[in-house]
């Protein structure tokens, strides 16, 4: 354990120096979940926080990777170094993955100023892998102004990727669907800008007509998903800026960068930022399911634990009462321990 | 933790637009349960090492088609020993005659696949020659 330990702040302080290897070596151990990881990212926590974190979202085929690589080019002009998490599914079956996003961002592969990472879920359901909150978490302390999350290409409810980031972009292409589909729950709802991408497609303008139509006819400015909002509970709608883009000409995307850097400002000066609150919920609580998971099923707890299991299995016991047991009996044995 | 899928990065050196052998290869590979980082056409070695580094890949699978394997493959191999990575598989498939293989293989490409070799075939070499890092 301490050997690990001693690795990880070995393996975080070279990658916080700029040593490529390293990180390219802690984010394999962050993947894989490790102890050294966690030793490394309780290190980096601290030093992490000033890196804009951007998830990028969408269905297959909106051009994510491609707005993705015109973003790593727009930043580059500004002076400003990147990093991307980009996530791919992993097959159910064979537990494989085929990692192809980089095929669109490789021209910028050897500028030291970028810094890109394929990641595959890994049976993650949500948009992301389930370590990709601790990926950026460590690309943010090794300096990178700009981290983009690039999700899985998502359907109507992988909203996880507004958690996960500061500033939310969902893609959409031109004619991808009536205007009901705009107005259906899910994905545009956790947008903090939409992006209308293939602008040089027919149908591009009426489309950013129609989802800024139906987008904006919603209540005051609001907070993220997952928090209490003030007053009445409830958090109010977001009012997302629909642009328009061509990733592959980079057409749009000067205007993008900026409205990233608006929204980061906003919520700056907001007295909560809501994004990063629900991270940290997001955070917290899925290390406590982890931690508890691993209480029950470890040493001692383990034959009291599958034997309430079965027990619900077979139908002699609920699963409410299975669960008040556990957290009973996980109660009982920290007392008298 | 201890079985994380092998991580496998299949790039196609230099000019020749011939990517159908390296699609079929990575798709084959995904099925047989690797993680395949696939990066496309016309990688110049510096592209294709930077991305192994970054990507902490175990085994780098080259596709060549435009005779150039001679001068392309050792630039990959040497690179990866600059930036030391010298713990990676790196393995050759595509068009390359018999008589380069002794070079290559001392240049330290582990294996060529030639024409006809089965999926199966890469994926069990593979995995007897790679030693998974768990950081």
């Amino acid at each position: 354990m301490s050997e690990d330990r001693i690795r990880g702040a070995e393996l975080a302080e070279a990658a916080v120096a700029g040593d490529r290897r390293a990180l390219a070596k802690l984010l394999t151990a962050v993947e894989n979940r490790t102890a050294i990881a966690e030793a490394a990212v309780r290190r980096l926590y601290p030093r992490a926080g000033s890196a804009h974190l951007v998830g990028i979202t969408g269905a297959p085929g909106a051009g994510k990777s491609t707005l993705v690589a015109a973003l790593i080019a727009e930043a580059r002009l500004a002076g400003r170094t990147v990093a991307v998490v980009a996530v791919d599914p992993s097959s159910p079956i064979t537990g494989g993955a085929l990692l192809g996003d980089r095929v669109r961002m490789q021209a910028y592969a050897t500028d030291d100023g970028v810094f890109i990472r394929s990641m595959a879920s890994r049976g993650h359901a949500g948009g992301l892998a389930a370590t990709s909150t601790s990926a950026a978490t460590v690309l943010d302390a090794a300096g990178f102004d700009l981290v983009l999350l690039e999700t899985v290409g998502t359907g109507q409810s992988e909203v996880e990727v507004a958690a996960a980031a500061d500033t939310t972009v969902v893609l959409e292409a031109p004619d991808m669907g009536d205007e009901v589909q705009a107005i259906k729950a899910g994905l545009l709802e956790v947008a903090d800008i939409v992006v209308v991408n293939k602008g040089d497609r027919p149908g591009a303008q009426r489309t950013a007509a129609q989802l800024r139509a139906m987008l904006t006819v919603t209540q005051a400015p609001r907070r993220a998903v997952g928090l209490q909002g003030e007053g009445d509970g409830h958090p109010l709608p977001k009012r997302p800026e629909v642009l328009i883009t061509t990733a592959s000409t980079g057409e749009g995307v000067p205007a993008l960068l900026a409205a990233l850097d608006r929204h980061r400002a906003a919520g700056r000066d907001g007295l909560v930022d809501a994004a990063r609150l629900a991270r940290a919920e997001a955070q917290v609580w899925a290390i406590v399911s982890e931690r508890l998971r691993g209480r029950f099923h470890g040493g001692a707890a383990r034959p009291a634990t599958e034997s309430t299991l079965r027990a619900v299995a077979e139908h002699r016991l609920d699963p409410y009462t299975a669960a008040d047991r556990l957290l009973a009996s996980l109660v009982d044995t920290r007392t008298s321990a | 933790m201890t079985d994380r899928p092998i991580k496998v990065l299949i790039a196609k050196p230099g000019l020749d637009g011939h990517d159908r052998g390296a699609k079929v290869l990575a798709r084959g590979l995904r099925d047989e349960g690797f993680e395949v980082v696939y990066t496309g056409l016309r990688q110049t070695p510096e592209m294709i090492v930077t991305a192994a580094l970054q990507e902490d890949v175990d085994v780098v699978g080259l596709s060549i088609l435009s005779g150039a394997h001679m001068t392309l493959l050792p630039r990959v191999t040497r690179l990866l020993r600059e930036r030391g990575l010298d713990d990676v598989l790196v393995t050759a498939g595509g068009i390359i005659p018999d008589e380069d293989v002794p070079a290559l293989q001392a240049a330290g490409v582990a294996a060529i696949f030639g024409p006809g070799t089965t999926i199966a075939e890469v994926a069990e070499y593979i995995r007897s020659h790679v030693r998974p890092t768990g950081a």
